[in-house]
């Protein structure tokens, strides 16, 4: 038993801040929103080919592919930091979800294809068509009148030169493909968090860039729903501390009634309980990192604990930061909010709390017989 | 990263299992706070002992068995798992020892750990005072030098002391230097319940039973050789007595894994209601979030950290796992609540009751809160 993290994953962890506190600092994500699609995909594109450098996307890559062969356990640390500094670009996509999939599914013309491009560290890959209920991973991706697949909400497709996308269809089940961008349309989709990068993709259905079906895909993408729960849960994390941190160091600096408000101890009580349940959902997000790397029966189990957990955590310091802010956490001007909206879109992704409360509960229910949802027919 | 116990461990944990089952008694002992129940878990903490259960992790020499936390996390898992009786010794074993082990001199180990780890001798915790609760360095309760100028000469009253009248030893602190800033002149003594001087008055607790006790000092003498610590530095000593109750040692993840495993059982055996399936599954993940937790923190330390502020993370969370966990127990049991029956609704019932004092004692959650303000998140005190 050695629940800690290597010297070696906190040089990483420590890296990665340093270089997106240089490359990334607050005001760039004002200009995600209030500049020209030219500049902002300029700004995104010099990200990435630093993210690239430190050999994020790559991380979960074997090195005989061209990666870092590391694990799980190594890159929850660095999607912690991309949490921290709100990171726009798609590295949960890309290095958790793709980079992972592709290795195991090597062989296959496709995913050899989309590994390159991701190796090469020119671009993200974008991942759409997965989504958590209660039952389990289900798609949204539906045919249209024409013969073409509709994928909504694909993360990542503006940049990306490759799509990871999944299809399920009722009677033969699930597909996975690596298409690529020139092959779709793109309809952008605005949301509230202008900083992602969500669109809709219509894109054709090919032998051409299947990866997988049936069981293998079904097992496919049960370990990216997953890896999905689990990695945005780290996330999260980053997002709830950067959050707690800004409201403190607020605190401690506004004055009323002659004296810092961060004295009141009605403001300390609301900053200790997200703080509190920030420490607690920490360790379940390790853990679930952990039993991916170590392909654990129980990863279904451990990665939608994290998930419930660390959104719960990441909303409760949300509303926490704002309240403690006053009227300046409700601006434009005031930084926060970009961290509230990335945490309320990403507590609401790959499943949300009350989702993965329902699916843990149906687990530990089963207690002694932990099911994956990547092992097929459970 | 690794959270797999090794074979050395899991050899322990089988054999901490197969002593469990054989010796953990069939039907449960009488409540602790009763003195018949005190005397009956007395003898459980001896019978732990002759075979080396009862403190693990102290050395040898006083009756442990020299393993790390780790092994320590694997017998209380087990523990629990056998259900066996509540530790009637855990004022001693769990919060003096630790800080016997850190201040005392070899002649105090010696002297007090054998017959603390036995059960021979059990300790009460003399710390609050009526006007000192939450403000401990309140204290009024002083000591003074006697006339030989070789011990001292103790007077005021402490109150709440959990099981205090059937306790053979008190750890407590006193004021000596009445001059000093208020955490300066505070002495940390221990002293034994029959001393002359000494007077005991029961206080039953919400359940009736005689939980609490007020004990009374008049002119009691302690020789030097009962201060623990240096004279006026009780306050650090009594901080990591503290850092203990809220930190590793008091609560063991197992007491709540347990209890969420028992709730799930009851959710089940109550048919599922889907009412209820949020909070269990709620109480089910903060017990294996505190599960987690604990492992994070030994391994921190067996790497060398210490334990910080963080401890006061750890004890809110603790306590409100323990209410949350019965609240939804006894909205699963509705109005059979209520009922005083042995076997499962009496004993939730039990459990609800303690695990409403958890938010109060070992510093009040608000306080916890405070420290968790100050210290983990630099705001400036108030
Ligand atoms: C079951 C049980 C067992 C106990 N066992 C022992 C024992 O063995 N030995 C022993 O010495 N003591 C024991 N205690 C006493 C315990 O340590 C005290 O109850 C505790 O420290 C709180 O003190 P108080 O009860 O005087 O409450 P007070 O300090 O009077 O507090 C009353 C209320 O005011 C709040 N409050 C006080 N100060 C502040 C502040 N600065 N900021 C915000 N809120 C504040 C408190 O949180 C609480 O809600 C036990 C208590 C219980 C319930």
């Amino acid at each position: 038993m050695d629940f800690s993290f290597s010297d070696e994953q906190v040089e990483l962890r420590h890296a990665v801040r340093h270089a997106l506190a240089r490359e990334f600092p607050l005001d760039a994500l004002r200009v995600t929103v209030q500049t020209t699609a030219d500049e902002r995909a300029e700004r995104a594109g010099a990200r990435w080919r630093m993210l690239a450098e430190l050999g994020a996307p790559a991380l979960l890559v074997p090195e005989t592919a061209g990666g870092l062969g590391l694990s799980d356990v190594d890159l929850v640390g660095v999607l912690e930091e991309a949490g921290w500094s709100a990171l726009p670009e798609p590295l949960l996509e890309t290095a958790g979800l793709a980079a992972p999939m592709l290795a195991t599914l090597l062989p296959v013309a496709p995913a050899a294809g989309a590994l390159h491009a991701l190796v090469s560290g020119k671009a993200p890959l974008a991942v759409g068509g997965i989504d958590i209920g209660p039952g389990g991973p289900s798609s949204p991706t539906a045919v249209t009148p024409d013969g073409m697949l509709r994928t909504p909400r694909v993360v990542g497709a503006r940049t990306a030169t490759v799509y990871l996308l999944a299809c399920r269809d009722p009677d033969s089940g699930w597909q996975l493909h690596a298409v690529p961008a020139a092959d779709c349309t793109l309809a952008p989709t605005p949301t509230l968090d202008g900083t992602r990068d969500l669109s809709t993709v219509h894109w054709p259905l090919s032998s051409e860039t299947l990866l997988a079906y049936g069981v293998a895909a079904e097992a496919s993408v049960g370990l990216m729903a997953d890896r999905g729960a689990a990695g945005s849960a780290a996330l999260l994390i980053g997002l709830a501390d950067r959050m707690i941190t800004m409201a403190a160091d607020y605190a401690k600096e506004r004055h009323q009634f002659g004296k810092p408000v961060g004295s009141f101890q009605a403001v300390k009580h609301l900053l200790a309980d997200a703080r509190v349940k920030l420490e607690f959902a920490r360790p379940a997000t390790y853990r679930a990192a952990w039993s991916l790397a170590s392909a654990q029966p129980s990863v279904s189990h451990d990665a939608s604990m994290a998930k419930a957990m660390a959104s719960d955590a990441a909303d409760l310091a949300a509303r926490v930061a704002l309240q403690v802010h006053g009227a300046i956490g409700y601006t434009w001007e005031c930084d926060l909010h970009f961290f509230m909206k990335r945490a309320w879109a990403l507590s609401a992704t790959w499943g949300d709390a009350a989702t993965h409360r329902q699916l843990v509960l149906a687990q530990a229910r089963r207690r002694g017989v932990p099911a994956r949802r990547s092992d097929p027919g459970t | 990263m690794d959270l797999t116990f090794d074979a050395e461990h899991e050899e322990f944990r089988a054999e901490a299992r197969a002593w469990l089952r054989a010796h953990v008694p069939h039907e449960p002992l009488p409540s602790l706070d009763t003195a018949a129940g005190f005397e009956a878990h007395r003898a459980w903490e001896t019978a732990l002992f002759s075979d080396r259960w009862s403190v693990v992790s102290w050395p040898i020499e006083f009756g442990g068995r020299g393993v790390g936390i780790m092994a320590w996390l694997v017998f209380e898992e087990e523990y629990y798992r056998a259900r066996a009786p509540k530790r009637v010794s855990q004022n001693g074993i769990f919060l003096l020892g630790p800080t016997l082990l850190e201040y005392g001199t070899p002649a105090q180990k010696e002297r007090f750990l054998p017959p603390m780890a036995s059960g021979e001798e059990i300790w009460c915790q003399g710390w609050s005072e009526p006007d000192a609760g939450s403000d401990l360095a309140a204290i009024r309760s002083r000591a003074t030098r006697n006339a030989g100028g070789d011990g001292w000469l103790l007077n005021g009253q402490k109150t709440w002391a959990s099981r205090g009248a059937f306790a053979d030893w008190c750890f407590g602190i006193f004021r000596t230097d009445p001059q000093a800033e208020r955490h300066r002149g505070l002495t940390y003594f221990l002293v034994a319940m029959d001393a002359p001087g000494v007077t005991v008055r029961p206080i039953p607790q919400i359940d009736g039973e005689t939980g609490f006790a007020e004990i009374f000092f008049e002119n009691v003498e302690v020789p030097d050789a009962q201060v623990l610590g240096d004279e006026d530095a009780g306050w650090s000593v009594a901080m990591s007595t503290a850092g203990s109750e809220r930190g590793l040692s008091l609560r063991s993840p197992a007491r709540y894994t347990k209890a969420a495993a028992r709730l799930i059982d009851l959710f089940d055996q109550r048919g599922a209601p889907p009412m209820a399936a949020d909070a269990v599954a709620r109480a089910y993940m903060d017990a294996e979030a505190y599960r987690l937790h604990t492992y994070w923190t030994a391994s921190q330390v067996a790497r060398g950290h210490a334990v910080g502020p963080e401890a006061s993370c750890n004890k809110i969370f603790w306590s409100e796992t323990d209410v949350q966990i019965h609240e939804t127990a006894l909205a699963l049991l509705g109005p059979e609540a209520e009922l005083l029956e042995s076997g499962s609704p009496g004993e939730w019932l039990d459990g609800y009751l303690f695990s409403l004092a958890g938010p109060i004692y070992a510093g009040t959650n608000q306080i916890q809160r405070n420290v968790v303000a100050e210290r983990l998140l630099g705001l400036p005190r108030g």
